[in-house]
């Protein structure tokens, strides 16, 4: 849980619908921004030459959103931001469709491109959550593919 | 003691489970299961040193010592975004 005054400035959304854009820059909007950078992942049709059809998330429930909110509060803390938002979305995910959004509000623009650049690529690394790719001809978990190892090396 | 294990993602389909309560000898370390699992699973060895582990929703290493109803997670490679 995030606490004290950190609490009206971070929101950390696990969902099974499709993402509204318009809630996050709702909740990061704030009297005090001159900026908003927004980051929005979507499903790609092709990856490492396979035609892609569809994703499919999972998370650990209640780990994703802490990890999440770790994410949100060292943003607070490094970067002079007003406000951030980050939601993930579980299950099917189609082509063209988001798939993770972060907004961040800021004095100025400097500070929330760089938030949101650092949200997504920490989000990436520690939240965990994974997705399957369906492709022609087959399906793999990204980043447990045999013989290959992961990103994530935190241990 | 007993230990609450969560599978996730290639994991969980590989054990074809998500969770399991596992009886483990007291002062047993997230490591100590960790091998019993390899044990049962030899496939296992290949993700070896790709696989993370968390205690009671946090990240730990592979030394941290399991308490009575613990629940222990395997975290496969993370791939959000």
């Amino acid at each position: 849980m995030v606490m004290g005054a950190e609490q009206n400035s971070i929101l950390c959304k696990i969902t099974q619908s499709q993402i509204d854009m318009q809630e996050l820059s709702d909740f990061v909007a704030d009297p005090a921004a001159g900026a908003m950078a927004t980051f929005v992942g979507m499903t790609r049709n092709t990856n490492e030459g396979r035609q892609v059809t569809r994703l499919e998330y999972e998370c650990y429930p209640g780990m994703a959103e802490k990890e999440m909110e770790k994410i949100a509060t060292e943003v607070l803390q490094r970067w002079p931001v007003k406000k951030i938002a980050m939601i993930h979305r579980l299950g099917r995910v189609d082509i063209g469709e988001a798939s993770v959004a972060i907004a961040v509000s800021s004095g100025h623009r400097h500070a929330a491109f760089e938030a949101c650049h650092y949200a997504i690529n920490q989000l990436k690394e520690t939240v965990p959550i994974w997705k399957k790719e369906l492709y022609e001809g087959g399906e793999l978990w990204i980043g447990s593919q045999t013989g290959t190892v992961g990103s994530f090396q935190k241990v | 003691m007993r230990i609450n294990l969560r599978f996730f993602a290639s994991l969980r389909e590989r054990l074809k489970k998500s969770e399991e309560v596992r009886e483990v000898p007291d002062g047993a370390t997230v490591g100590t299961v960790w091998e019993l699992l390899k044990q049962e699973y030899p496939e296992l060895i290949a993700i070896e040193k790709s696989m993370a582990f968390a205690v009671a929703q946090e990240y730990v290493d592979k030394a941290h010592p399991l308490q009575d109803n613990d629940e222990l997670a395997f975290i496969p490679p993370v791939s959000g975004g």
